[in-house]
């Protein structure tokens, strides 16, 4: 008895801090200790469990086994991982989490389903279903951002709705069959269908709404959890899924928001700029440019030099080429020749919404100097000199002036505004989104060809030769 | 059926609970938070511990609740990790 009020204590006292977690989590300055406490929370969680249910021998040596090998996977992988590949990452974490919801589910309806109530049998189906999803979903979600997977022409038509709808219709079945039979044909029917529709609903969604949709499925895995819990019978499950659940509802809600796209027209609505892309214009993005000015680091070198003010724009080009540090060594050079340096940072530069942050803080970047897009849009206009580094569909002004883009509506820095701007680009080919940019043929662009860190490796080499950064320029 | 409406409050609360925790998120931390929300998905631990215990010794079951364990924990391990990663470079502006 006094072991049950001990365990019963120790899952009280995991929701609470799993609870700040969250909460902490959403704010910067107690994000890190917030993540630690929540991981404090998880290991409590697991403590009074093994203290409550007193694992035999055999179930040891299991448990051994799956935390020998999951353990040591989840650290080497979190370790290892470039910072570019942290969306990938957090995909695959996630398709993983909804895995095991899966499996659960599918082991107690496969061995341990005689004595079962009603209940367990709707939890059971649930949480195949969620954890299929999620399952397929995320690693869908993973092969697309890493470039293993495109988008199938045929997912842009009307076809997909067609499939999408009688797979989940086959997962009904399968779900309302299930109770007669728990662990014969209705189950495998419900695993494969949900599996499927997991790949059908993510496979038409295009990369750069890939965040949005990790996110939502990350919900999906908490609610996943939380269908477990009523399979096994745990609060403390029930409880901290359904917090992941509608926490990730609402963080999938925020960042929507920040990128404004509805939820609706993200699920449903195809791949943005599929249709541009398929329409007008050539298929490669390389034609469609008329009014096209490049130049050399030589020039932009010395557009740099007489300019008293510059924002850099980042993009997840600049990620790709590893610049992030040529990058900061530009800009401490230009900060010693007495020119004030800025990074425009848009809500969703990277992949994902705060990926960019990640990036140059790992090289060092003052935080302060990293500017959020509505501080710096009233600033471009004093802007002498904007250089643009592997970002494109965030900078394109139609997104302002031409209803007729895909992009229009989507808040973008306005740095047309400002009185010159280098764009450094490996090609004139379109942008994550595919849609062509007309701030490449605006008069006061000029395109700066080259991978990102060999043109700023130049740039610095042209810089330290005009003697730049040697002298302290006093004004 | 007193277990059943239990539960379902348990889920209510919960679910109100998560709405009401994050409100506003700086655009700078929505990765850090999925990554961290996404680590505690990974409670399914809890799920897989419990089906190895049930699982006497049936070692089908044994097995599937060991794979599960297994991709829970990767979720997270690697998932808290990842984040902390993430969350470590942000502070180190306060170090100058």
């Amino acid at each position: 008895m006094s072991t049950e009020y001990l365990t019963d204590g120790i899952d009280l006292v995991a929701v609470l801090l799993l609870g700040l977690g969250i909460k902490g989590l959403s704010k910067v300055r107690s994000a890190r200790g917030a993540n630690q406490l929540a991981a404090v929370a998880m290991g409590l969680a697991v403590l009074g469990l093994l203290i409550q249910i007193r694992p035999g021998p055999m179930a040891w040596l299991w448990i051994a086994a799956g935390t020998a090998a999951g353990g040591l996977a989840g650290v080497i992988t979190a370790l290892r991982v470039p910072m570019t590949a942290m969306p990938e990452v957090v995909a695959l974490f996630n398709g993983c989490g909804g895995l095991a919801s899966l499996l659960v589910a599918v082991g107690v309806a496969l061995f341990d389903s005689e004595g079962a109530n009603m209940v367990a049998l709707v939890s059971i189906a649930i949480s195949v279903f969620v954890g299929a999803i999620t399952f397929t979903g995320s690693i869908v979600a993973m092969a697309k951002l890493q470039g293993w997977l495109s988008t199938p022409a045929w997912t842009q038509s009307s076809l997909r709705h067609v499939v999408n709808i009688s797979l989940a219709v086959a997962a009904l079945v399968g779900a309302v069959l299930l109770p007669g039979d728990p662990s014969g044909l209705p189950l495998w029917l419900l695993v494969i269908s949900s599996s499927l529709l997991g790949v059908g609903v993510t496979l038409p969604i295009g990369g750069a709404d890939m965040p949005v949709v990790i996110s939502l499925l990350n919900s999906y895995s908490g609610v996943a959890a939380a269908a477990a819990g009523f399979v096994v019978g745990s609060q403390l499950l029930i409880v901290a899924g359904a917090m992941v659940g509608a926490a990730g509802l609402i963080l999938t809600q925020v960042m929507c928001t920040a990128m404004n796209r509805s939820l609706l027209s993200v699920l449903f609505g195809g791949a943005l700029g599929a249709s541009a892309a398929s329409g007008g214009g050539g298929a490669g993005g390389e034609t469609g440019y008329s009014r096209i000015t490049s130049c050399s680091p030589e020039e932009c070198a010395m557009a740099l030099e007489q300019a008293e003010r510059v924002v850099f724009v980042p993009g997840y080009g600049l990620a790709v080429a590893q610049a992030q540090h040529a990058l900061r060594e530009l800009a401490k050079l230009l900060e010693n020749h007495g020119v004030e340096v800025s990074y425009a940072i848009h809500p969703v530069a990277g992949r994902m919404p705060g990926h960019m942050n990640v990036l140059l803080a790992e090289a060092d970047v003052p935080y302060e100097q990293l500017l959020e897009m509505d501080t710096i849009n009233p600033e471009f206009p004093r802007t002498d000199v904007v250089i643009v580094l592997g970002a494109n569909d965030v900078v394109n002004p139609d997104a302002k002036s031409d209803p007729t883009s895909p992009l229009y509506g989507m808040p973008v820095l306005e740095v047309d505004q400002a009185r010159q701007v280098f764009v450094v680009k490996r090609s004139l080919g379109a942008g994550y989104s595919g849609i062509s940019n007309a701030l490449f043929e605006r008069p006061q662009t000029a395109m700066v060809f080259g991978d990102a860190k060999a043109v700023l490796n130049g740039l610095l080499s042209e810089l330290r030769s005009m003697g730049v950064g040697k002298v302290k320029v006093g004004v | 059926m007193s277990a059943l409406s239990q539960a379902l409050w348990v889920l209510l609360l919960g679910s109100l609970l998560g709405l009401e925790l994050i409100g506003k998120v700086p655009p700078t931390l929505h990765t850090p938070l999925m990554s961290g929300a996404n680590a505690i998905s990974g409670i399914t631990v809890l799920a897989s511990l419990t089906l190895i215990q049930k699982a006497g010794d049936n070692q089908a079951l044994l097995l599937i609740g060991a794979l599960s364990l297994g991709f829970a924990l990767f979720n997270v391990v690697g998932g808290f990790l990842i984040t902390d990663r993430m969350l470590a470079m942000f502070r180190r502006k306060g170090d100058n």
